[in-house]
């Protein structure tokens, strides 16, 4: 952790903790020496809103939509990794059709995820167009996702035994029609985000996290993977049919034949992991079975058989940014008796100060952003100097950055 | 690479190194998919004594065992915590999941910090300090992570006692402002 080398030539930079795109506030303290980071501490907690505790006063059902409430992004893994987590306890068998829907939607939440940092790693560096090209095509996947749960960004699919809506014969060729669309522009998006100079040299060597690191630290996800790291619970411990399902762990060395654990590989592993994500769902579409796509479909009957069950268990789902695990415990009561949910941040946090250390003061967004925290947290930035303080803003750290990409593309 | 073990061996090596200190352990098989895939969580209650101890052993298993999260909650006169590691990952279908609860007494809710094990698992660690009162002996960062630093000292929110959020830092929005 922190080592705190403090001296008379370094100057502290406090970045964060709020701003109101801020998916996830945390508050950094930086310690440079000039432009050079030498020292990082991170404080977090700044919108804990006690779900877990009012978790526990809710019922299994109402838990879900409670859970979908998280995060705005991942509002399919948490309620999802609650009802494994559930059915695991109370033994329930969800139907095989049940299995592929839910990867179809979990790989096309993958899909937004991962489509949207691009834009907001394309943001921070000050390629705007690129912003509005990604989320071109982030906007297609939406309408797909609004297609298949009659929602955009809390999808309300997931229900304790299955899924509440089905997908049809006849709603296939929209679907192929979507999947086409992201296929196609998948070239240009690689083409931007790997080959363009400039976006490699903001992005190649910058942000290292060694892959001895990334296990040390328990990282999560890409971050992990993209350090070298195989680590995908999709396929260590393949939940839903992910196990009927042909496809690989994505590391960097996949694409460029070697691991650096910088802010380049971070995007490649994203950038593959789209293409994969729609090569699941169009597996998915070919091999789901007939059947039913809930265990019980009457809630009030589910609700009265959860009342009656007892024991603990874990859901785990590989979530766009890593890990998800919910622990729970039922004893015999309306309302689970304990419920803790870890999201992926929660352990890419640490992996943070490796990365930055010995990065530039423009660094910090890029760096920060490609574990897919969301990065605005650098909204508030309050630099002590010798006594005096004043503030730089969002907007202030954000110019820093489009500079110094504007300075490396003369 | 240490040579991967099968889960019984795993418990067994548990039970062998530490003896009556480790009870009801329970391999649980899980399936999914058409196939179907199986896939393993053990469960074991280790004792606080030893705990530390059984982290490092766990290291002979696997060079990096993930540490997701401790999950914990309060159980009439003690605290558990629920330690859930990942070991195996990184091959198709062979990744177990090993859930050690440590049982601590409400009056002297004390247990070793691992960090110097596993270094990731220092912020769930100020975590348990905070919302349930658990004291970490050994962290490197004794300093609140979650919870903010004007929020009372002596209250763990995790706690279904008088120690527990109380009502009046409760505010029901459905009720409206009163």
């Amino acid at each position: 952790m922190s080592t705190k080398t403090k001296s008379k030539t370094t100057y502290q930079i406090p970045v964060g903790p709020i701003h109101p795109a801020l998916k996830e506030p945390v508050m950094f303290e930086f310690e440079l020496d000039g432009e050079k980071i030498v020292d990082v501490d991170v404080s977090l907690g700044h919108v804990h809103r006690g779900i877990e505790w009012t978790g526990m006063r809710r019922n299994p059902v109402q838990v879900l939509y409670l859970a979908e409430r998280i995060c705005g992004i991942c509002s399919y893994c948490h309620p999802m990794a609650f009802a494994l987590a559930t059915e695991r306890v109370a033994g329930i068998q969800v139907p095989e059709r049940a299995e592929y829907l839910r990867v179809i939607h979990a790989e096309l939440e993958r899909i937004c995820s991962h489509v949207l940092w691009a834009g907001v790693a394309a943001h921070e560096i000050g390629f705007d167009s690129v912003l509005f090209l990604t989320w071109q095509i982030r906007e297609k996947a939406l309408d797909l996702t609004e297609y298949l749960t009659g929602n955009r960004v809390t999808k309300a699919i997931t229900m304790i035994g299955g899924v509440r809506r089905d997908i049809t014969t006849d709603m296939h060729s929209t679907i192929n029609e979507g999947l086409q669309f992201i296929k196609d522009n998948f070239e240009k998006l690689r083409r931007v985000y790997l080959d363009d100079k400039t976006f490699r040299m903001r992005s190649q060597d910058v942000g290292i996290l060694t892959k001895e690191d990334a296990l040390k630290l328990c990282a999560a996800g890409p971050t992990t993977r993209a350090s070298g790291v195989r680590k995908d619970v999709r396929l260590d411990q393949p939940y839903f049919a992910f196990g009927d399902l042909d496809f690989d762990y994505v590391t960097p060395d996949v694409l460029t034949g070697e691991v650096n654990g910088d802010v380049y590989d971070r995007i490649v592993v994203r950038l593959l992991e789209v293409k994969q994500s729609v090569e699941l769902i169009e597996q998915c579409i070919k091999q789901m079975p007939e059947g039913e796509i809930v265990a019980e479909p009457k809630v009030a009957k589910l609700l009265a058989s959860l009342k009656k069950i007892k024991g603990e268990g874990i859901g785990r789902m590989e979530a766009p940014r890593g890990e998800v695990i919910h622990y729970v415990k039922y004893i015999e009561h309306e309302f689970p008796y304990s419920w803790k949910v870890r999201a992926p941040t929660y352990n890419n946090i640490l992996p943070w100060i490796p990365m930055l250390l010995g990065e530039q003061i423009a660094d910090i967004p890029i760096v920060a952003a490609s574990t897919d925290p969301c990065m605005s947290c650098t909204n508030r930035v309050a630099i002590v100097d010798g006594g005096k303080r004043y503030q730089l803003n969002h907007e202030d750290l954000h110019k820093l950055s489009v500079e110094k990409t504007r300075r490396l593309m003369k | 690479m240490t040579k991967q073990l099968t889960p019984k061996e795993i418990v067994q090596s548990f039970t062998d190194t530490f003896k009556t200190k480790i009870k009801n352990p329970r391999i649980e098989t899980h399936a999914a998919g058409s196939k179907p895939t199986e896939f393993i969580h053990i469960w074991m209650n280790v004792d606080k004594s030893i705990f530390k101890e059984a982290v490092k052993h766990l290291t002979t298993l696997e060079n990096y065992p993930h540490l997701a999260v401790a999950s914990g909650y309060e159980w009439e006169n003690t605290i558990e915590l629920v330690y859930h590691f990942s070991i195996y990952f990184g091959e198709r279908c062979k990744e177990i999941s090993l859930n050690m609860t440590v049982v601590l007494p409400k009056s002297k809710p004390e247990i070793d910090s691992i960090c110097d094990i596993i270094p990731g698992a220092l912020i769930t660690e100020q975590e348990k300090q905070e919302m349930l009162g658990v004291t970490v002996k050994g962290i490197p960062k004794d300093k609140r992570a979650f919870v903010s630093d004007d929020f009372p000292k002596g209250m763990y929110p995790w706690r279904k006692d008088e120690t527990g959020a109380s009502g009046k830092m409760v505010r029901n929005l459905h009720e409206g402002d009163k």
